[in-house]
């Protein structure tokens, strides 16, 4: 596997430097310092109740935190408002509601709102990106809520990747979908990070997934306790408490 | 407004178009219930219906407060208060410290008591019971220029913002990844809702408002699977229920306002069997 970054052509990063979140019941997330870079797939890993959520949640802007969270751009320069792909690992969403994935994605392609119908351009953009990600077109017009695990996820990862996000963040993507789907998803993430030019975050519990398709890995508590390679990290004595892994 | 009188009497040459106070109602019901029906899908999707029934029943709050300034239209007093009480709920649900339900039940009955205390206070309650109901045979020529300038401003609204809303609606931290400002769009939503509400109250009634909002939305829910359908069907449902209450509250002598909510009543409850009917 290889475990190393891309090369360093393309500048685009997420800086975050002394992330704090308080929250009434104390401190969730203390003094967090963490870079990702271009091309690289950093695996979060931490207990539940770590503050992983709460993580992805400040770097969606949907928290209140002290700190810094920059956004570079390939050039390097600073993105005030950053495009973040955000593929949860269970949308929470209203499974009766009259919304096609055609509806969902066409958003992304065309500023016609969608009920007045989704453009045929639009559409088709919306199935060209559903083909990349490995999501059969026809379920375009299927309900979002009708999807299956596994087409959702697709549905939200093309979702995701238009327009281009600055940084990819995708939480524990695999707890929806089969073990075969989970191989896919992963070799498809593998083949983003080569071909955008983004970094990605990515929530996993999975140990195993995180040796295999990371690039670099981090353990959360609280504050970052430990951050490198994934084989670094998973040997570190933070990974083998938390996971009670006992020397494995 | 003669030409348009002139139009009617030759499109529809009825009856219950002979009279101008029904051509007015009829032009009323033209105007507003496709912009309930429009509205509607939202309130539907984001879950406000329970807040649109507290804006209703603030307005109670806002005539008091009109009263007691001494004004004759109270239209800018309800408005004032539905705005503050729409952004008041929207401060303390952003907050986020306790139930929606419960915080919208809170304020809902305070902006309904309020009032009623009020309006006792300053002579009596009964005067105002008109507005519990609502009266749309009552409705002007220059107010239908109002309706029409609000179904105008919200069309545009809903053409510049709906995919936002939606977003919103569907899941608010997928849309705040988009770069949407969730906030932004709930309070302006709320606001949307509270001018639309408290303009409409006086023909449609404190009690029966949320009814004309939510049923013919609820109604093309069961039928529809993509946005354009659902909007398609509630605009229609909302205009064949409007009309529909509309004549035969004129031919059977009863309350236009009820009429209207019971025929669409009477939809949703089609559209549910249909629906049940095509699952299986």
């Amino acid at each position: 596997m290889e475990n190393t970054a891309a090369p360093h052509t393309c500048q685009c990063s997420v800086t975050i430097r002394g992330l704090t979140v308080k929250k009434h019941d104390g401190l969730i997330l203390d003094h967090i310092d963490l870079e990702v870079h271009h091309g690289e797939i950093l695996a979060l890993i931490g207990r539940n109740g770590a503050g992983k959520t709460t993580l992805l949640k400040a770097l969606l802007g949907r928290c209140a935190y002290t700190g810094e969270i920059i956004y570079h751009n390939a050039k390097g320069e600073t993105i005030k408002k950053p495009h973040i792909g955000y593929v949860p690992q269970r949308l929470d969403f209203d499974r009766s509601a009259p919304v096609t994935a055609a509806d969902l994605l066409s958003v992304s392609y065309s500023r016609r709102p969608v009920w007045l119908g989704t453009s045929r351009s639009a559409r088709s953009r919306a199935a060209a990106m559903l083909q990349k990600v490995g999501g059969d077109p026809a379920i375009l017009s299927k309900r979002l809520g009708s999807l299956s695990g596994g087409e959702l996820q697709r549905v939200l990862l093309a979702f995701a990747l238009e327009p281009m996000p600055d940084l990819l963040l995708l939480d524990e993507p695999v707890s929806a979908v089969d073990r075969k789907g989970i191989g896919l998803f992963y070799d498809l993430v593998t083949s983003l990070r080569s071909e955008y030019h983004m970094p990605i975050i990515l929530v996993s519990h999975d140990l195993s997934h995180v040796r295999r398709y990371a690039t670099s890995a981090a353990v959360l508590d609280k504050s970052i306790l430990s951050r490198g390679t994934p084989d670094e990290v998973l040997a570190s004595p933070d990974v083998q408490e938390i996971f009670g892994l006992g020397g494995a | 407004m003669d030409a348009i009188y002139a139009l009617i009497d030759t499109l529809l040459p009825f009856e219950w178009t002979e009279f101008d106070f029904m051509k007015n109602a009829l032009l009323a019901v033209l105007l507003i219930s496709p912009l309930f029906g429009l509205v509607g899908t939202a309130v539907v999707s984001n879950r406000m219906s329970f807040f649109s029934d507290a804006l209703g029943h603030s307005a109670l709050t806002g005539i008091a407060i009109g009263v007691l300034m001494g004004v004759d239209n109270y239209l800018l007093s309800m408005l004032g208060f539905a705005l503050l009480f729409a952004l008041g709920i929207s401060a303390v649900l952003a907050s986020g410290n306790s139930s929606a339900d419960t915080i919208i039940g809170v304020f809902s009955a305070t902006g309904l008591a309020l009032g009623v205390v009020l309006l006792s206070a300053s002579g009596g309650f009964a005067k105002y019971s008109s507005y519990l109901i609502g009266d749309i045979l009552t409705v002007q020529p220059q107010e239908l220029l109002l309706l029409l300038f609000i179904l105008i401003a919200v069309v545009l609204v809903w053409v510049l913002g709906y995919n936002r809303l939606l977003l919103t609606g569907l899941n608010e931290d997928l849309a705040a990844g988009k770069n949407i400002r969730v906030g932004v769009v709930n309070r302006l939503f709320a606001v949307v809702l509270a001018v639309i509400v408290t303009i409409s109250i006086k023909w449609v009634g404190i009690l029966i408002i949320n009814s004309l909002l939510v049923l013919p939305a609820a109604a093309a829910r069961n039928l529809s699977r993509n946005s354009a359908s659902y909007h398609g069907l509630s605009v229609v449902i909302s205009l064949f229920s409007g009309v529909t209450g509309l004549i035969l509250s004129y031919y059977w002598g009863i309350a236009t306002g009820g009429t209207i909510v019971l025929t669409a009543a009477v939809v949703f409850f089609l559209t549910f069997l249909l629906s049940r009917l095509r699952r299986r």
